[in-house]
C-alpha cells in the first residue's frame, strides 16, 4: 500500500501481514510513518480530507477500504488505543457502555459485558466500587487501562495501540505490558513503540520502518539479535534515531 | 532602574489594580443598594402580598394597583418563547459551524453572525412593527400582531449571535482526542457530535445560554415597540403583553418624583435583578457539577 497526504508520499510500498493472536511491534524513528500506518488500519485517516491511500488492506478476507463496508462496523472489529489516555468526559461505566450502546448490544447484557472487560483489563478490583466516578479522576495508568477495556468490551479482532505507555510511569507501563501479553490469547495486537526494551519484552514479531518504508519484518529475536539489514542493526543498537 | 524603584513600581501598580477591582464591585453593590433602598420605601406603602398576588398593574387608578404579576408573566412568556427558539437554533448552528461546515464557509458565516449583534435594538423593534407583526396577524388570523410571540421572535434573533459565538467556541474547544476516542469505537459522526462533543462542551453551552438569557431578560426597546404594551394579565403567546423592562422605561420618565408609583418601579427592577441573579447562579452551579467530568 501507499499513502499520500496531499502530494507528499508518507508511506511507500508497505507490504506486511499480521499473524492472528500475536503481538507485532512497529518500531522506527519519529516521523517514519509508524503511527500513520497504524491509523490506516482502522481508517482514522478518513478524518483528514487530503489523505489518499492506494493498495489494498485486508482483515481476514474483508477489504478495509471497500465502499460496501461501513467504517463503523470496521472500527468495532479493529479497536484502537491512543498515545495519551483519552477517556471520554463521562463516568467510568459510561466510558464502557458508550461503545456497547452505539453498536446496539442488548441492554440487559451490558453490565456483565462491562464487568468482564474490566476484569480482563486488570481494572475491576480498583474501580468496582466507583463506577459512577468521572473517568478523569483515575490515574494515568488506570485511564489507559480503561481505554483498553473500552476497546476490549466490543470484542474486536484486532487491537491497535499507538505508543500506549509513552505517557505513563514504569509501574503503570509494566501493568499494561502484562495486560498486552494476556490479551494476545484472544486478540491480534499491533503496537507502535519507541521503547526497544518494551518491543523485546512483548512482541512476537517486529517491523522496523524508516522514512516511510518497511525495512525489515521478522520474528522479535531475529530483529534484535540477527537483523538482516545494517540500518536495522544500527537502529536497535541505538546508533541513531 | 534601581531595585528599590522597581519594588516601588510593583507596590504602586498593585494598589492601582486593587482600586479598579474594588471600584467595579462597589459600583455593582451601589446599584443594588440604591434599588433596594427605594423599593423598601415602596413596600412600606404597599403590602408585599398585594404586590405579588394581585392581577392589575394600574398605578393611575383611584386606589392604585401595583401588582407585578402581569408584568412578571409577560416577561416570563416573552423570555420562554425566545429561549425555546434561540437555544436549539443557536446550539445547532454552532455545532454546524464547528463540526460540519467547511472552514471556508465558516470563515464567511461567522463574521456575518457576529454582525447581527451590532444591529441596534430599536431597528429590530422597527422590524417587529412593520414586518413580523403583520406577518403574525396574517398567520394566526388576529387583529394585532404586536404581542408576546412577536417579542419572542425578535429577542431570539437578538440573542442568537451571543449564543452561537460562545457555543461555537465551547464546541471547538473540545479536544480532538475525545472525537478520536468516539470514532475509534465505531461511532458515526452524528453519534460523536450528539453523544460526545456537545455533552463535553456543556459547561460552555450553559454559559452561552445564560448570557443569551441575560440579553433577552434585560432587553427593553425591542419589546417595548413590538409587544403591544398591555399591562394586563396575558393568557397566551398571542396576547399583547408588557414586560418589566418596558414598564420601567415607559413610566420612569413621567412619574412624579418619590411617589408610590416612583418607588414601585424600583421594586419591579429589584425583582428583575433577583431573577437574573438567581438564574445565573443556578447556571453556574450546573456547569460546575458537569466540570467534574473534565480533566
Amino acid at each position: 500500500m501507499n499513502l499520500f497526504f496531499g502530494k507528499k508520499q508518507v508511506l511507500k510500498n508497505i507490504n506486511i501481514d499480521f499473524p492472528r493472536n500475536q503481538v507485532t511491534s512497529l518500531i522506527g524513528p519519529s516521523g517514519c510513518g509508524k503511527s500513520t500506518l497504524l491509523r490506516s488500519f482502522n481508517r482514522m485517516h478518513d478524518l483528514s480530507p487530503d489523505a489518499k491511500i492506494d493498495g489494498s488492506l485486508k482483515i481476514d478476507d474483508l477489504d478495509i477500504y471497500s465502499k460496501e463496508n461501513s467504517v463503523t462496523t470496521l472500527r468495532k472489529k479493529i479497536g484502537m488505543v491512543f498515545q495519551k489516555p483519552n477517556p471520554l468526559p463521562k463516568s467510568i461505566y459510561e466510558n464502557l457502555s458508550y461503545g456497547l450502546n452505539i453498536h446496539r448490544f442488548p441492554k440487559n447484557e451490558i453490565p456483565d459485558l462491562i464487568e468482564k472487560a474490566l476484569k480482563e483489563s486488570y481494572l475491576w478490583d480498583e474501580v468496582k466500587d466507583e463506577l459512577k466516578k468521572p473517568a478523569v479522576k483515575l490515574s494515568g495508568g488506570q485511564q489507559q487501562r480503561l481505554c483498553i477495556a473500552r476497546t476490549v468490551v466490543l470484542r474486536p479482532e484486532v487491537i491497535l495501540m499507538d505508543e500506549p505507555c509513552s505517557a505513563l510511569d514504569p509501574i503503570s507501563t509494566n501493568k499494561i505490558e502484562e495486560l498486552i501479553l494476556s490479551l494476545k490469547q484472544n486478540y491480534t495486537i499491533v503496537i507502535v513503540t519507541h521503547n526497544m526494551q518494551q518491543a523485546q519484552r512483548i512482541s512476537d514479531k517486529v517491523a522496523f520502518m524508516y522514512l516511510g518504508q518497511l525495512i525489515e519484518h521478522d520474528n522479535c529475536e531475529n530483529i534484535f539479535k540477527h537483523p538482516a539489514k545494517d540500518l536495522t542493526r544500527n537502529y536497535v543498537n541505538g546508533h541513531f534515531g | 532602574m534601581s531595585i528599590k524603584r522597581r519594588e516601588q513600581a510593583d507596590i504602586i501598580f498593585r494598589k492601582i489594580f486593587q482600586a479598579t477591582g474594588f471600584i467595579t464591585i462597589a459600583l455593582l453593590a451601589g446599584i443594588f443598594i440604591m434599588l433596594l433602598y427605594n423599593s423598601i420605601a415602596f413596600f412600606v406603602e404597599v403590602k408585599p402580598i398585594d404586590f405579588f398576588t394581585g392581577s392589575q398593574w394600574d398605578p393611575g387608578s383611584m386606589k392604585g394597583d401595583y401588582s407585578i404579576a402581569p408584568l412578571l408573566v409577560s416577561t416570563g412568556l416573552v423570555t420562554l418563547g425566545a429561549m425555546l427558539i434561540t437555544v436549539p437554533l443557536g446550539i445547532f448552528t454552532a455545532a454546524f459551524l464547528s463540526e460540519i461546515a467547511h472552514p471556508k464557509l465558516k470563515s464567511i458565516l461567522k463574521p456575518i453572525i457576529e454582525m447581527l449583534a451590532a444591529i441596534p435594538s430599536v431597528a429590530i423593534g422597527f422590524l417587529g412593527i412593520v414586518l413580523v407583526g403583520p406577518w403574525i396577524a396574517d398567520i394566526f388570523g388576529i387583529q394585532n400582531g404586536l404581542n408576546a410571540i412577536n417579542g419572542s421572535i425578535l429577542l431570539a434573533v437578538m440573542a442568537l449571535p451571543t449564543i452561537i459565538t460562545i457555543s461555537e467556541d465551547a464546541i471547538n474547544a473540545v479536544p480532538l482526542s475525545h472525537r478520536e476516542a468516539s470514532m475509534a469505537l465505531g461511532a458515526s459522526k452524528w453519534e460523536t457530535i450528539f453523544k460526545v462533543t456537545i455533552p463535553a462542551s456543556m459547561p460552555g453551552l450553559i454559559a452561552a445560554v445564560m448570557l443569551g438569557l441575560g440579553r433577552v431578560l434585560g432587553e427593553t426597546m425591542t419589546v417595548l415597540m413590538a409587544t403591544g404594551n398591555a399591562a394586563k394579565m396575558p393568557s397566551g403567546f398571542l396576547d399583547s403583553v408588557r414586560t418589566i423592562t418596558a414598564t420601567i422605561a415607559i413610566e420612569m420618565g413621567e412619574v412624579p418624583y418619590q411617589t408610590t408609583h416612583y418607588f414601585a418601579l424600583f421594586a419591579i427592577a429589584v425583582i428583575l435583578f433577583l431573577i437574573t441573579l438567581s438564574i445565573n447562579l443556578l447556571g453556574e452551579y450546573f456547569s460546575n457539577r458537569l466540570r467534574r467530568f473534565h480533566a
